[in-house]
């Protein structure tokens, strides 16, 4: 018999032949070809669509990021700067019992970190009760004295917090690591969504998906809760969104919020400050200034203040809000809470603070100022992540299984010279979910960042930023290192948990796409 | 609006627009060459570099090396490639004020100037080339129309585009009449003719022109025609007219109606409504067309001294 030879991808669909299970904690599989509950009818519908058609979907989806100019900027590297956020087209899911933890884990933890920013730069209760040690606070990069002693509105300190989970092999979520100074990638988080209910507009609502698009206007009541003390107008305060401008990694990100809220995209050169009050140099004259979302960091905000090379900045910024004549969201100093050496301590901070359980565990942690960790972390360095404890973004640390012996040797010098400013973790098999790679469903390892907004009171968004370590085998989910994104699909109640049915398993049991080698 | 917003998209009409026109005057003095005698040739490069304001380093004129500088040079701010580059780039500062259709069309724009090599436009095709960034300039201004709000910084754009309007015609009429002879009100010397039209085709009015005057070519009536038609949307006139619309709703919306720029089109406009051409010539086209470009100038300083880049300590004190 002669058939043509089209490649077999074209013929059937997807297969899931060439998904592996390692020893990573599967969100779509409880066992080889027997998908969870919640992911059923996905699966159904992965294995129901000819390849040619996801394909499509996929390259319409590009197309949309390409278009709309999705893009994000990856510093240190010479030619085209400007790159499209690759996207995956397969949600994640998480039922809604996971999320309920998820939510309260998040909201204790937010308000733990709140009040431990409050407290470091007032009276200091937690150094003096011994609980944290005041050198491990004093000596973190982000700690910014200026800060003593001074008051912001209602003592919100975090008002956007984005916290990295994952989700370990037992199942169960743990906190990879805080992100409280201008944490980034809501606008592909919300980007993802319009795409996904555009490719799959069907399953997504017989899924029963909690909807997102209120995000900027959550943010935006957000922001306007935080009135400062002096505002003429504390019904209706001006909001500006401060951006470092175009060259920035997360411009679109600033632009897209600054649309999406109604509110003006300002950089530092557009404000001014008159008498400790910030104006904004509009055509019809100065406008005051109330309320300031700044997607800049603390260094460059004032060259008065901090750095003095800054051209990001508004020189007198930080006088005006001493002052109180304008609120800055995240306050100033917010960095101190999410120094990984600080982070070791976030279980105790809660207990502390709020005389609870932290709800969400920590990733157990080696503090490398402590000598017998030091060295048991040098001995294993192949197996641990060594990360530099003021940085975030992917930049600045080490994975062990995937390093050099090169690398490894230029990390244990980087540690033995300045301990404090590392700290490291064991490898962590982060979860894997599947994901469409070239025609074909292929597991890749991922994380969730939901994003905590704090004004009066505290609001999740139902979903996150679930990010995807797109090279095969990589743990490393940061968009600078070749992650990508997939949408977040947090189910309403009572939707998936509890429809194991018979039926669908035996539906699967006759699929092709387990004939695979792995099902043996 | 933001200062900085506003002065971003005056910029950049502005620099579109003087794409626009240098690639409409490269255009058609290249046509008019093939047609010119040696000499009255050399005499159009010398008329092109100053219509430009572009200074040349030699006396010698060499055609080739002078449409390299009016078109890719990159040390010419207003070269061909310059203006596209920098009008993309104001506009690149402030996307999130423009629909995405513009953005598409400037980027567009942008890709086929900077993709076009020198060699290739000079050895042939170059009407192609010249064509295509006017029509890519006058696409990107129906866009404009079409899918942004007629607001604030709409009127900023059109304020740029007539603002360098304004001044790069008045420019190039002033030019041209300190080389002929005091145009009259009858019908030119074939030997003119040429440099009449070519005057006529820099500015798009040939046909718009003859349908108004016939095809009988009266240097009164052309000069005419390009200084105090009402209607002709690249005479001086009109130009006024927009920049004194704009400024109007712009000092509406931002409540600074009685300011300076407001005054001086007013007064530019006036100027322009009551002229009668006889008067302009009795009285020497040359300081009249002067006086337009400086009253133009004084419109810009006037538009950044009060809306983009005022002293803030003046403002909150008043």
């Amino acid at each position: 018999m002669t058939t043509t030879a089209l490649p077999s991808r074209f013929r059937v669909p997807p297969s899931f032949l060439n998904y592996r299970f390692d020893k990573a904690y599967d969100e779509m599989f409880e066992a080889p070809g027997v998908p969870r509950a919640h992911y059923q009818a996905l699966h159904k519908t992965l294995l129901g669509l000819p390849p040619e058609e996801l394909r499509k979907s996929q390259q319409a989806a590009d197309l949309t990021f390409l278009h709309e100019g999705i893009t994000f900027t990856v510093y240190g590297s010479k030619e085209g700067t400007e790159r499209i956020f690759p996207n995956d087209l397969v949600p994640r899911i998480i039922p809604a019992q996971e999320w309920a933890k998820i939510e309260k884990g998040l909201t204790q933890r937010v308000t733990a970190l709140n009040l431990f920013l409050r407290d470091i730069y007032h009276e200091g209760r937690i150094f003096s009760e011994g609980v944290v040690p005041r050198e491990l606070v004093y000596s973190c990069k982000h700690f910014r004295r200026e800060m003593r002693g001074l008051n912001v509105p209602g003592d919100i300190y975090v008002s956007i917090c984005g916290t990295d989970l994952v989700r370990l092999p037992d199942g169960s979520f743990a906190v990879l690591e805080d992100n409280l100074r201008v944490p980034s990638g809501v606008s592909y988080m919300l980007a993802n969504r319009k795409v996904l209910k555009r490719v799959f507009p069907t399953m997504f609502r017989d899924y029963g998906v909690w909807p997102i698009d209120h995000y900027p206007q959550a943010l935006l009541a957000t922001l306007r809760s935080l009135v400062p003390e002096n505002c003429a107008y504390k019904q209706d305060p001006a909001t500006v969104l401060l951006t470092p401008g175009v060259s920035n990694s997360a411009y679109f990100e600033h632009t897209f919020l600054a649309q999406q809220m109604g509110i003006e995209l300002v950089e530092g050169r557009d404000l001014l400050v008159h008498d400790n009050v910030v104006y904004m140099r509009t055509t019809a004259g100065p406008r005051r200034v109330d309320v300031i979302y700044r997607r800049v960091d603390d260094d460059f905000l004032d060259p008065l203040c901090f750095r003095r090379d800054t051209i990001l900045g508004v020189p007198g910024l930080f006088n005006a809000y001493r002052a109180g004549n304008v609120t800055l969201a995240n306050a100033i100093g917010t960095g101190v809470a999410d120094d990984k050496a600080v982070y070791a301590f976030v279980p105790e901070i809660i207990r502390f603070y709020l005389q609870e359980d932290a709800i969400l565990p920590n990733v157990p942690t080696f503090l490398l100022t402590d000598v017998v960790q030091r060295d048991y972390v040098l001995e294993h360095l192949e197996d641990m992540v060594v990360k530099a404890v003021g940085e975030s973004g992917g930049y600045g640390m080490l994975i062990g299984p995937h390093s050099t012996k090169q690398q490894r040797e230029e990390f244990r010098a980087r540690v033995l010279a300045d301990p404090r400013n590392y700290i490291a973790q064991p490898t962590l098999s982060l979860s894997c979910a599947p994901c469409l790679i070239d025609g074909e469903v292929e597991s890749r390892h991922i994380d969730l960042r939901p994003y905590i907004l704090m004004g009066e009171k505290v609001t999740l968004v139902p979903g996150g930023l679930t990010r995807v370590a797109l090279r095969k085998g990589s743990l490393v989910v940061n968009s600078s290192q070749g992650g990508g994104s997939k949408d977040t699909w947090v189910l309403r109640a009572g939707n998936g948990d509890d429809r194991v049915t018979q039926n669908a398993r035996t539906v699967l049991k006759d699929s092709l796409g387990f004939e695979g080698k792995k099902l043996a | 609006m933001l200062s900085r917003v506003a002065d971003s998209l005056y910029w950049m009409s502005r620099y579109l627009e003087r794409a626009e026109h240098t690639a409409r005057l490269v255009d058609v003095e290249l046509q008019l060459w093939l047609d010119q005698s040696p000499e009255a040739g050399a005499g159009r490069w010398r008329f092109l570099l100053e219509a430009t304001r572009t200074l040349a380093a030699e006396r010698a004129v060499d055609p080739t090396r002078l449409v390299n500088q009016l078109v890719f040079s990159r040390t010419n701010a207003s070269s061909i490639v310059s203006c596209v580059a920098t009008a993309r780039e104001n506009l690149r500062h402030v996307r999130e004020q423009c629909s995405s259709e513009m953005w598409e069309q400037m980027n567009r724009l942008y890709l086929e100037v900077m993709e076009t090599r020198p060699g290739e436009v000079w050895m042939l095709e170059s009407h192609g080339f010249f064509r295509a960034v006017q029509e890519g300039a006058h696409l990107f201004q129906g866009i404009t129309d079409g899918t942004m709000s007629h607001g604030e910084g709409w009127q900023y754009i059109q304020l740029g585009r007539y603002v360098e309007r304004t001044d790069t015609v008045a420019s190039l009429m002033e030019t041209h009449f300190k080389r002929m002879a005091q145009p009259a009100d009858q019908a030119v010397e074939s030997g003119e003719y040429l440099e009449w039209v070519g005057l006529l085709r820099a500015c798009v009015a040939f046909e718009a022109y003859c349908k108004a005057q016939t095809a009988e070519i009266r240097p009164l009536r052309v000069a005419e025609f390009l200084l105090l038609n009402p209607e002709f949307p690249h005479s001086v006139r009109f130009s006024v007219d927009r920049v004194n619309a704009a400024l109007h709703v712009i000092g509406d919306l931002t409540e600074r109606r009685e300011k300076l720029p407001t005054r001086i089109a007013g007064r530019l406009r006036a100027q322009l409504s009551f002229s009668q051409i006889e008067e302009v010539m009795a009285g020497g086209s040359h300081a009249y067309l002067q006086n337009v470009r400086s009253e133009c100038a004084q419109i810009h300083a006037a538009i950044h001294q009060i809306y983009f880049d005022y002293a803030i300590e003046s403002e909150l004190a008043s």
